[in-house]
């Protein structure tokens, strides 16, 4: 059950928190038990008709020619949708908010650019009548070479995947072909490091993999307006794509939708609904077009797969003095949402962790896949996966146990992140703390009394006005350190050090000479945040707002 | 397409609908008498979201000929609760909160009808066992065993 645990934090409070931990029904609890939830299929429309979609066999190929007219003859066939039957046939997702440049067709256009695309679309008065006329189309394909390697996709002179961004990467701001972040110097980090330690990873495309399948429903309603019954799990933004690929005014589509047979981010494409209006305009009936369980498992778009290279430089006493990442996200053939998780992975770089020199370059980059989209924390968990089984790997190699070396080098309040934005409302050292007690997992007696308020919580009074200390330069060596030989990455664990690391007593900035110049951050341009009442609480996210919770 | 005439009994009421040759009982149900609370998941008998009872059996209904339940007797989760009352099963569940996306729960309460109505008092295991085929991907199996294992105590 839930446990509250009111003491951490506690002079932080002034809630009561009347309402959470207390359990309260949902809505629509009662449907649920009863199957009276109406979800997008559970409606019926006199006369329905179904949609299926003719689709790519192929990775990458010229569509010499297209026949239709077998599948034009065959039983129950209403229509045929062709690319250019479709108003706007060229949108990427994201144009909503100014973000990228149109690079997908709704239905293929000369080209197709994974398997699985769609290409024709039947209409039909049954499921079975639109897939037996599927069958019938023949479609002259040239088959291209496909890359389905993101490091294949960059080396110069690849082919272009997407002839909309021909590089093979994501153009963010019109001219940067990835997302960088640079603090501090990560070389100078390297060399005073006494260990290095590089790693690459890789993961897999992850399907959502929901129980209902990507589906919408649209009729004409009165006044011109066409009603669209959807799985979507984001309803305006699923409207306003449909308004601009059937290029419509938005008030003539009224989208019904919200209650989703689960989602996890793999219903925000909007894929399905365009082609069911566009149907229900061209025919004047309701059009059904849902994915069949192979389409929603082949085709559906997944997590998109990640490839990591990470070089960390860490010092014998556990302290973590240079991160240098390499990352590349698989989008597929078209961009999606995967361009914004790259910006949202960026934002994570280097993990929850202080460290004084960062050094990243992350590309959003094409192939001949499936294009990925959302899925529960996209652009973070994937990164997260590579970090922490990095961080297992450096505690590993200095002999030190992980989650203390976690609490050692966690974000505390007020040290300055990579991206220039102070730490604040910190709670790793408290979670990595509970964690441990709750597992039984012995750390010691200093570990335990640590906490994210300040770094040198043994010295420094709770009630200290001054600026809260910042991680220690890495040039300089810890103040009561013995001096540590500088040992080869390849070299068996030192022994596990008997003493907390000193560094939790760092001698005040500006009394010690430096070697290189300090992270380029703005030193001191904000005061410390205060302490009292529901700072730590207040409205500092920074999350870029619709999109956070997918 | 030849067409064939079909009675049986949903929920306790007689129905008679016409099925193309090879038409499932799901699509019978949905389209044909518009009972919704049984879904389309996969069409391949691997979730369980179209689980129905045939004369008291879990049957998938996306597997099942619409012709093999003429003269039978089917329930659906629109049938469950008794009126405005619900099936103590319904109340496990929403005590529980044994329900998320909702998708599987129409499924899920049929896979544990047909196990309490056989076995009034069973296990852990054995509610584990009967809602084995039943896919609840928000993954919230714990509450729906709990669920299952207070209807039965309370029908004790």
């Amino acid at each position: 059950m839930l446990e509250f645990r009111k003491d951490i934090f506690a002079d932080e409070r002034d809630d009561d928190l009347n309402e959470i931990g207390k359990p309260t029904q949902r809505q629509d609890m009662l449907g649920h038990v009863t199957g009276r939830t109406r979800y997008f299929d559970d409606h019926a429309f006199e006369g329905l008709l179904h949609l299926k979609c003719l689709r790519s066999p192929h990775h990458h190929a010229r569509i010499r020619s297209i026949d239709t007219s077998a599948a034009e003859r065959a039983p129950g066939v209403r229509r045929i949708l062709r690319a250019s039957d479709v108003p706007v046939n060229l949108n990427t997702l994201l144009s909503l908010l100014q973000f990228g440049k149109d690079d997908e067709p709704s239905l293929a256009e000369n080209e197709v650019r994974y398997v699985g695309e769609p290409v024709i679309a039947v209409i039909a008065d049954s499921e079975r009548e639109a897939l037996a006329a599927v069958l019938q189309i023949r479609v002259d394909y040239e088959v291209l070479p496909h890359i389905l390697d993101v490091e294949d996709a960059i080396k110069p002179g690849a082919m272009p995947v997407n002839p909309t961004y021909p590089e093979n990467t994501f153009t963010y701001h019109e001219t940067y072909n990835r997302q960088q972040l640079r603090y501090g110097d990560v070389e100078a980090g390297f060399r005073e490091a006494d260990h290095i330690h590089e790693e690459r990873y890789q993961m897999s495309p992850i399907e959502h993999a929901p129980t209902e399948t990507n589906g919408a429903i649209a009729a004409p309603e009165t006044n011109d307006r066409i009603v669209c019954h959807t799985s979507t799990q984001g309803l305006f933004f699923s409207l306003d794509t449909s308004a601009k690929i059937l290029n419509v005014p938005s008030n003539r589509l009224h989208f019904i939708g919200g209650t989703v047979g689960g989602g996890f981010g793999g219903k925000v494409d909007s894929l399905c609904e365009p082609l069911a209006i566009l149907g229900a305009m061209l025919t004047g009936k309701p059009v059904r077009y849902a994915f069949d369980r192979t389409e929603e498992m082949q085709y559906g778009p997944p997590r998109g797969a990640e490839r990591w290279f990470l070089k960390d430089g860490v010092m014998n006493d556990g302290r973590i003095v240079a991160r240098q990442l390499t990352g590349y996200f698989d989008a597929g053939a078209y961009t999606r949402l995967s361009s914004y998780a790259v910006v949202k992975c960026t934002a994570h770089i280097p993990g929850p962790y202080t460290i004084p020199n960062i050094s990243s370059d992350v590309y959003c980059v094409y192939t001949n896949r499936t294009p990925a989209t959302a899925m529960r924390g996209f652009g973070v968990t994937g990164v997260d996966f590579a970090l922490e089984c990095q961080m297992d790997k450096l505690a590993s190699l200095i002999g030190m146990d992980p989650v203390e070396f976690r609490i050692l080098n966690a974000y505390r309040d007020g040290d300055m992140k990579a991206h220039r934005r102070e730490a604040h409302n910190c709670a790793l050292v408290e979670c990595a703390q509970v964690a441990a007690e709750k597992a039984s997992w012995p750390i010691r007696e200093e570990f335990k009394r640590m906490n994210s308020y300040r770094r040198d919580s043994a010295t420094t009074p709770a009630t200290s006005t001054a600026p809260i200390p910042r991680m220690p330069d890495p040039t300089k060596p810890p103040a009561a350190a013995t001096p540590q030989p500088r040992t080869p990455p390849v070299a068996p664990p030192p022994p596990r050090p008997s003493a907390p690391p000193s560094f939790q007593q760092p001698s005040a900035p500006t009394t010690s000479p430096q070697t290189i110049p300090p992270p380029e951050a703005p030193s001191q341009g904000r005061p410390a945040p205060g302490r009292t009442g529901v700072s730590r609480f207040a409205g500092r996210s920074s999350s870029i707002s619709g999109t956070r919770r997918r | 397409m030849s067409r064939t005439p079909v009675q049986f009994r949903l929920n306790g009421s007689d129905k008679a609908v016409f099925v193309e040759g090879g038409q499932n009982l799901l699509d019978t149900l949905r389209r044909d008498v518009g009972d919704f609370a049984p879904k389309y998941g996969c069409g391949q008998g691997t979730c369980g979201v179209c689980t129905v009872l045939i004369d008291g059996e879990p049957h998938l209904s996306c597997l099942t000929l619409a012709e093999a339940a003429a003269g039978r007797s089917v329930d659906t989760t629109s049938g469950l609760a008794d009126g405005p009352n619900l099936h103590p099963l319904q109340q496990a569940f929403m005590d529980h909160f044994a329900a998320q996306c909702g998708f599987c729960t129409p499924g899920m309460l049929m896979a544990a009808k047909a196990l309490l109505d056989k076995n009034p008092s069973p296990t852990r295991e054995e509610v584990v066992e009967a809602i084995s085929g039943n896919i609840c991907r928000c993954t919230g199996y714990e509450p729906i065993i709990n669920a299952i294992l207070d209807a039965a105590g309370g029908r004790r």
